[in-house]
């Protein structure tokens, strides 16, 4: 059993918007830029507190990039959030010269991550965010697990970096089982189930996914290690070292796909250390669709059921080579 | 508020030549870049750091200077020279341009630490966006520094740009002013071929902005633009700067095909001699 209970369904972005807030009342350099989405992204509450810290930039996401990269050189701290599709994928150019290249510390907040996201379909369900800005120099990339960890991410990205960040959350109420006193450090990732069998690693909503499919393998007798992979750049390569090492076989389980994802981060490091067998659960090069969000992650196998079967599988072929 | 006393045009004038003997010195040295635009641009860049600028070579980071963005980064090298002789740094490190280990990067990069440089740039119609963010960070903070932005006229044909400038009118931004470098060319040829821009004025009229047009090699007339545009409260300014590509080398004016090329050592000898040096 593990000890993890969810405290209730939460939107992570909801857990976006409280430490934006929270950042907000601490730091009156802390600045926040709206493209048009403002409640829909979380940032409400800040707009409503500091109506003068908040600009309206309508829906222009490639000037509100520019803006921001020009309000950090001017020493403010602005923070942008959109759909992460268009965060990260509109505004790419952008991200990449006027923010990660001149290395300013601007925070992308990147709403509806995955196919969560459920019935605007593939067009709004960010897949490839984390690949497009894990691939920019200077840039950290992070991926909270619930409400709690991504309110706590929020506060560290403002409050800690100093250079660009993208913060990737979801848009539908997701189970909230951690704690801040787990705390959140940028980089380090967070083991929550102890095991030598095999390792799960996880990032953003397939956390929650994780302890559960753990506990389903417990039930054989399969213990199993889950790390909470929150932090896609720098990723954390003594944990994957280590779980390669001793556990053999490691799972990765994201909301994106797997190339250029959380699957691909980690086994660039298992590749060129330890390597072992992995098994990517994922988005596999293909676009989502409309749907309900639980029946779209059972279409597209991303629940603890469908990361029970990679690890058995993993697993199986494992020990039949002992 | 700034007090404007205009330099010298004479002055102004000798000062121009030497940054253009030295643009086409350090581009002949780096055999690659762009000559065109680069001296098209002089007059304008003389006009901003030797008569219109708040600014202090000696201490860059002064919160107080007024910001040059370099939207158009592939012109660096009448940057780099307008700087240099500002004093930024010494002119001799003009010869390093585009060289492995240089700060002075084919396209402004704040990393390589040249001072005096305010963003890194080159990806087109990108320099306007920092701009606001720029001039909305002063407006907040009650501070009085302008924000000047140099595009180019084929760099309008970005999108973005005009998403800066919905943005620069509804925030109010008088103390931005940008600056279009209309000399008509671009490397496909003339702007009105390649996709039309006119009316021009018109356009930036209609998303709320103080258009002024001046003669870009005119230091009079750029000045009294630079001017009208600081006196526009709460209006964003822009400067529609008639330039000739190539000015001061008569062979190479108007001819697109310098856009991105530069002198033979036997043409860059020629054209050096086309600005003596001036009597100090």
């Amino acid at each position: 059993m593990n000890n993890f209970i969810n405290k209730g369904n939460k939107a992570t972005k909801t857990g976006f918007g409280e430490g934006l807030l929270e950042a907000g009342l601490r730091n009156t350099q802390v600045v926040c830029l709206g493209a048009d989405i403002t409640t829909s992204v979380g940032c409400n509450l800040f707009a409503d507190a500091f109506p003068d810290r908040f600009i309206s930039l309508g829906i222009a996401e490639q000037n509100c990039i520019g803006v921001a990269a020009g309000l950090a050189l001017s020493g403010k701290i602005p923070v942008f959030a959109t759909y992460g599709v268009f965060a990260a994928l509109r505004a790419a150019d952008q991200i990449r010269i006027s923010v990660c290249y001149n290395n300013v510390h601007v925070v992308i907040g990147g709403a509806h991550a995955g196919v969560s996201v459920g019935p605007d379909g593939a067009t709004h369900q960010a897949l490839e965010d984390l690949g497009m800005m894990r691939v920019l120099p200077n840039m950290t990339v992070l991926s909270p697990c619930d409400a709690t960890q991504t309110r706590l991410a929020t506060l560290a990205a403002i409050e800690q970096c100093t250079g660009p960040v993208y913060l990737r959350f979801g848009r539908e109420a997701m189970p909230d089982f951690t704690s801040d006193s787990m705390g959140f450090q940028i980089g380090k990732s967070q083991l929550l189930l102890p095991g030598n069998d095999l390792t799960i690693m996880a990032t953003g909503h397939m956390v929650w996914e994780a302890i559960q499919a753990a506990e389903i393998l417990g039930f054989s007798g399969i213990r199993s290690r889950v790390i909470n992979m929150h932090t896609i750049k720098p990723i954390d390569k003594e944990a994957i070292i280590g779980a390669a090492h001793e556990t053999k076989v490691i799972v990765t389980a994201e909301e994106h796909q797997v190339n250029t994802g959380l699957g691909s981060a980690v086994a660039e490091v298992v590749v060129q250390n330890y390597p072992v067998p992995m098994a990517f659960i994922g988005m596999h090069d293909h676009f989502g669709e409309s749907g309900d969000p639980h029946q779209l992650m059972e279409k597209f196998g991303l629940t603890a059921r469908d990361i029970v079967a990679a690890a058995q599988k993993l697993f199986g072929d494992k020990v039949s080579e002992l | 508020m700034q007090t404007w006393q205009f330099a010298d045009p004479v002055r102004l004038e000798e000062i121009a030549a030497r940054i253009r003997k030295s643009v086409i010195a350090s581009l002949t040295e780096s055999k690659s870049g762009h000559l065109g635009g680069s001296l098209g641009l002089t007059d304008i860049f003389t006009a901003l750091y030797f008569s219109a600028l708040n600014h202090d070579p000696h201490n860059p980071g002064w919160p107080g200077r007024d910001r040059v963005i370099l939207s158009i980064g592939h012109v660096a090298p009448v940057l780099y020279a307008t700087l240099a002789h500002a004093g930024y740094f010494p002119v001799e490190e003009l010869n390093t341009l585009r060289k492995l280990g240089t700060r002075l990067q084919g396209h402004p990069g704040r990393d390589h630490g040249l001072p005096g440089i305010e963003l890194s740039a080159g990806s087109l119609g990108q320099g306007l966006s920092v701009a606001v963010g720029m001039a909305l960070a002063a407006k907040m903070d009650h501070d009085i520094h302008r924000i000047y932005c140099v595009n180019g006229d084929g760099e309008l044909q970005e999108g973005s740009i005009w998403e800066a400038a919905m943005a620069g009118a509804h925030h109010n931004l008088g103390n931005l002013t940008a600056i279009i470098d209309r000399n008509g060319l671009q490397i496909d040829g003339p702007t009105e071929k390649v996709m039309h821009l006119e009316p021009l004025a018109d356009k930036w009229k209609s998303f709320g902005w103080n258009v002024l047009e001046c003669n870009g090699h005119d230091f009079i007339s750029i000045l009294n633009a630079f001017r009208n545009a600081s006196d526009s409260a709460g209006v964003p300014s822009v400067i529609i700067a008639k330039t000739i590509m190539g000015k001061g080398v008569p062979s190479i004016e108007n001819d697109y095909r310098w856009h991105g090329k530069v002198p033979t050592i036997d043409q860059s000898s020629e054209f050096q001699q086309l600005f003596p040096e001036s009597k100090q």
